[in-house]
């Protein structure tokens, strides 16, 4: 399969993840919504350019937005995450992106501690971006900042459980495109 | 130019990153509905805040014409106050019953009319008032004139159409025939001209008793006001030795400085009164002259 196949059904997966499940069930509270969709641009093989890095996260949030009739507030904060990420994974993994075992970040292309703090800190950024998006209409600071802790700490849960119960075939890279 | 496109494709990402997040913000506030309200609010707040400063920047510059403008606008309306104006009153004009017996029995004898003081003084020696109604209302020569709290302020002395002028109490030559309520007996009340606060009570006999706080009344004699109207109280009781008769220092009850609205007691019978006098004094006069 490859990587745009393999991408296409992701997109999709989360997509419909996202906004037929986990919006769906019932909250446990409704300062913690879990959110799982950002997690495709995190799985992005290293290849992809910046530029459609961008372009993936607007594609991604804003079709998470049409669901949820939100426009352009999902988006904002994929399109902000989508920036940040080459920059995060430039630090924890200084290297090209020719340089890398395996083609998309994972626990075991990084290690699995220079993974989650990759994660996490582009978890808190998505959450804390939409999070003032969505406080800009409504809610109070401490609301604000209580919101970004709990949404920060279910999608960190939701994300590793999906990394323990979907390990990834990961691919070498090889010459040979496949 | 190079320059710029370069600058454009060195930041290219970046470029990219901000042109999407201000089409994502553009969507987040144009097509949602709380998102709009708040957007909306601060960006009235913001256009507000420089309108303001903008305005006051302008207002500066448009003081002149502005002061201009309110001046001329003051002066208009200085011309419609109503102190320029006198209530004429010529609406209402003499209203007296014709009929002079009440179905109590009563015979009507003083009538009364409001009237405002339009000018006064207290601090001659010869002090008038001069009231806005005037024989065109029906006020005519020693009619009484009393304050709004009742107290006795003087005689009509001289009328014209629309206005009267009043002797005041605080007049050298003013003398009124009034009584001491608690006795009953008569005196005179004038002024010495000194003091505006205080009159001058003679003619109550020594053997009557008077106490400071004794009420002064109107005289039952007087053909221009009704008997028993306040006039003032007993402020000091000055004993003179020479004569038989009290000197009484009277604290009048009209306040003449502040004198606004006033009341003219008419005696309805005044004609009749003074012509039966006049006729008496003329037929003694006659008889002495001619024994």
């Amino acid at each position: 399969m490859s990587d745009l196949v393999r991408n296409i059904i992701r997109f999709v997966f989360f997509l419909l993840v996202q906004v037929y499940v986990l919006n769906v069930v019932p909250h446990l509270h409704q300062l913690v919504v879990p959110y799982l969709y950002f997690l495709f641009l995190l799985w992005l093989p290293f290849t992809v350019s910046r530029g459609g890095l961008l372009v993936l996260g607007f594609l991604m949030g804003i079709s998470v937005d049409y669901f949820t009739m939100t426009p352009g507030l999902h988006a904002a904060a994929c399109v902000l995450v989508a920036f940040v990420r080459p920059f995060i994974i430039n630090i924890l993994a200084p290297k090209d992106a020719s340089e890398f075992t395996y083609r998309e970040p994972s626990p075991k292309a990084m290690g699995w501690t220079p993974y989650m703090v990759y994660v996490l800190v582009l978890t808190i950024l998505h959450n804390a971006y939409l999070t003032l998006l969505q406080w800009l209409s409504f809610g109070s600071l401490w609301l604000f900042l209580l919101k970004i802790v709990t949404t920060t700490a279910i999608s960190l849960l939701l994300i590793i459980t999906t990394e323990l119960l979907f390990p990834r075939k990961l691919k070498f890279r090889t010459n040979t495109s496949s | 130019m190079r320059n710029i496109f370069l600058f454009i494709r060195r930041y290219s990402v970046f470029l990219g990153f901000l042109i999407l997040q201000g089409i994502c913000i553009w969507f987040l506030f144009t097509y949602n509905r709380s998102h709009r309200a708040k957007g909306m609010g601060v960006a009235n707040e913001v256009t507000g805040w420089f309108n303001t400063r903008y305005n006051t920047v302008r207002y500066f510059f448009r003081m002149k014409e502005e002061n201009t403008q309110v001046h001329k606008m003051n002066d208009s309306l200085l011309n419609l106050l109503s102190d320029n104006f006198i209530a004429r009153d010529t609406g209402q004009p003499v209203m007296r019953d014709t009929v002079k017996l009440d179905t109590l029995g009563h015979y009507r004898r003083f009538a009364w009319r409001d009237a405002q003081a339009v000018y006064s003084t207290i601090n001659s020696d010869k002090n008038y008032i001069q009231i806005n109604r005037g024989s065109a209302h029906g006020i005519r020569d020693d009619m009484g004139v009393f304050s709004s709290n009742g107290g006795l302020v003087g005689k009509v002395i001289a009328t014209s159409a629309n206005y009267s002028q009043v002797m005041s109490l605080l007049h050298v030559q003013s003398k009124v025939n009034v009584l001491l309520k608690k006795t009953g007996s008569g005196g005179t009340i004038s002024w010495d001209g000194n003091d505006p606060a205080f009159l001058t009570m003679s003619g109550i006999p020594k053997s009557d008793s008077v106490l400071k706080g004794d009420t002064i009344v109107t005289g039952k004699f007087s053909l221009s006001f009704p008997p028993g109207k306040l006039v003032g109280t007993v402020d000091a009781v000055i004993k003179n030795s020479a004569t038989n008769f009290y000197t009484l220092r009277i604290r009048p009850f009209a306040n003449f400085s502040t004198l606004q609205q006033v009341f003219v007691s008419e005696n309805i019978d005044f004609d009749e009164q003074h012509k039966l006098d006049e006729e008496a004094k003329r037929k003694v006069d006659f008889k002495k002259t001619t024994p």
